[in-house]
């Protein structure tokens, strides 16, 4: 199929751009932005995942970064461990605590689950803020080590910690593209089409949506402790619940539910908001309407502007029947199902 | 196989459906015949495990099914294909129907046979089974859902008002397909309001009014009943 060999040539120029990028960009202070936003896009995905594809809106999620920086932040500096072994196991803390919160947060749906992971990320922080001897309060955890060296190769220099989350950011991708499109992806898009009809099809729908929280908490906790190890400094701040909103912004701006969103989204936000700066809190002028318009005409955001664009054009060169779909816009379910009710 | 010993299903104060009594033999066809509101969706939630009940008990081949979590009844070999031809919309065809085997998902053998048996009862899914199903027309998004149901190879299919919204000519092929499927070996309790269809295919059959059961019998004799005929076949 052409569209799918179209597709992943555009995938693999991207990749090939991804890792230029530093030989063309030698600017440090860009480079910093967007390996940042690398870090940002791997917590929006998670969020993703669990929103997107299976309509369970978190507002826990600046909470659960908290925790994943903060986990790998004790671990390397009181505990002295090995990072890898800290990230390991900072990402087996966020999920372990994702696991017992998603227990009691699944049992609400909709606008109820949305309130109550907001108020359990607001918990999170206030943990974080005031317990003082062991996360040091307010005046935050200094002197996180970088990661360390594998073998021969260091990850001391900007370059080389850029590579380094660039690597699991397209890891995380691979991840996301495998889950999507496998019957586990089906299974959660199936809950957000409607959980009363995938449990009449035998769905066990509480192991499928603690499944994906923790799925979800767990790549929060990759990206909160990679945040940290980037940064070298944390405090409570990057759990406070603005953060979550950042990340939602992303997501909506990107497209929510669809694979290319995430990265997409923080890219251009992170960066438009970077080159900004001069207006200082006056950007949100700019954001607050963009975003709104983005959701009153293309509910799927950019990506889903997209697709739309390329299904009308594919549509009109081809008069392609509906069969076709698929193959062009397999990553933004979304864009096809609003058609089909359109149509 | 399946029995329904008083049943009774409450929402909040007000009361769906009190103390019914069904019983559905192995390799029976079963109707329930009723108006809107006069509760057999709300039996069929019930028997699917999505409604608890407050009274009474279901028992499927001889032990309880309260405490089962609706994917377990469906393990077990009870299946609903619910009203209103729910599919998912964003998915093609054949993702559909492999949904439907969803327990049986490690069985991938089983999953193809069950699917080439989909095929043969609607070999119109086999020409669509790369089309969204949101493209469907509303006939054919019926048999989907249908052939859904049966990816799960049930034992019982309880089937909710198929030939609701579809035009004559094609309720009437529905109405054979669901014999076919009954004749096949698989049990069903089937809700209609579409009396001179159903009972035309149906051994014995139920007659809801107001959340209980006013008549019962075998389909001649609710064919041939005064009041069944005024109220729901209208001759």
């Amino acid at each position: 199929m052409p569209a799918m060999t179209k597709k992943s040539i555009a995938l693999i120029v991207l990749i090939i751009g991804a890792m230029v990028i530093p030989f063309i960009i030698q600017n440090e202070y860009w480079l910093h932005i967007l390996t940042l936003s690398f870090i940002w896009s791997i917590a929006v995905y998670g969020l993703n995942i669990l929103a997107g594809y299976t309509g369970y809106l978190s507002l826990a999620h600046a909470g659960f970064f908290a925790i994943g920086a903060y986990a790998l932040g004790l671990l390397t500096v009181k505990a002295g461990l090995n990072y890898w072994v800290a990230l390991i196991l900072a990402c087996i803390i966020t999920s372990g605590i994702g696991l017992l919160i998603g227990l009691v947060a699944l049992r609400t749906r909709e606008h109820f689950f949305a309130i109550y992971t907001l108020c359990v990320g607001y918990v999170i922080y206030l943990v974080i803020d005031k317990w003082d001897s062991l996360t040091g309060g307010v005046r935050g955890l200094i002197g996180i080590p970088a990661p360390s060296n594998i073998g021969p190769i260091s990850f001391q220099s900007a370059i080389s910690q850029y590579y380094l989350i660039l690597f699991f950011l397209l890891a995380t991708v691979v991840v996301m593209y495998r889950i999507v499109h496998s019957l586990t992806g089906r299974t959660f898009i199936a809950i957000r089409n409607s959980e009363e009809l995938a449990q009449t099809i035998g769905i066990s729908t509480m192991k499928n949506k603690l499944t994906v929280f923790v799925l979800s908490t767990f790549f929060a906790g990759l990206a909160g402790a990679l945040y940290a190890s980037f940064i070298r400094f944390i405090g409570p701040d990057i759990g406070y619940t603005t953060i979550i909103f950042d990340l939602l912004t992303y997501l909506l701006v990107g497209g929510i539910g669809t694979l290319a969103g995430p990265v997409v989204g923080t890219i251009l936000i992170v960066s438009v908001s970077q080159s900004l700066q001069f207006l200082q809190d006056y950007r949100m002028l700019i954001f607050g309407p963009m975003l709104t318009l983005i959701i009153i005409f293309y509910p799927r955001g950019i990506v889903g502007m997209v697709s739309e664009w390329k299904m009308k054009w594919f549509n009109k060169k081809k008069k392609a029947p509906a069969e076709t779909w698929k193959s062009t816009y397999s990553d933004s379910e979304d864009v096809r199902e609003d058609k089909v009710k359109e149509g | 196989m399946l029995k329904l010993a008083g049943l009774s299903v409450k929402y909040g104060s007000f009361t769906a459906i009190e103390k019914v009594d069904i019983e559905v033999n192995e390799g029976e066809l079963v109707v329930l015949l009723g108006a809107n509101g006069a509760g057999k969706s709300t039996v069929f939630k019930a028997i699917s495990g999505i409604e608890k009940w407050s009274d009474g008990d279901i028992l499927f081949n001889g032990s309880s099914i309260k405490k089962k979590s609706p994917d377990r009844i469906v393990k077990a070999g009870i299946v609903q294909c619910a009203e209103g031809r729910e599919l998912f919309g964003g998915m093609t065809v054949y993702e559909n129907l492999v949904m439907g085997a969803y327990v049986h998902r490690r069985k991938k053998a089983q999953v193809k046979k069950s699917l080439g048996h989909v095929y043969d009862l609607f070999p119109i899914l086999q020409e669509k089974k790369d089309s969204a199903a949101g493209a469907l027309s509303g006939g054919q998004q019926q048999m989907l859902a249908i052939g859904r149901s049966l990816m799960s190879q049930p034992k019982l299919l309880l089937l909710d008002e198929p030939s609701i919204g579809l035009a004559p000519l094609i309720v009437e092929q529905m109405f054979e397909v669901i014999q076919k499927i009954n004749e096949e070996g698989t049990t069903v309790l089937l809700a209609e309001q579409n009396a001179n269809a159903a009972l035309k295919i149906a051994d014995r059959g139920y007659v809801f009014e107001s959340g209980s059961i006013v008549v019962e019998g075998s389909s001649n004799e609710l064919f041939t009943n005064d009041s069944v005929r005024k109220a729901y076949i209208g001759a």
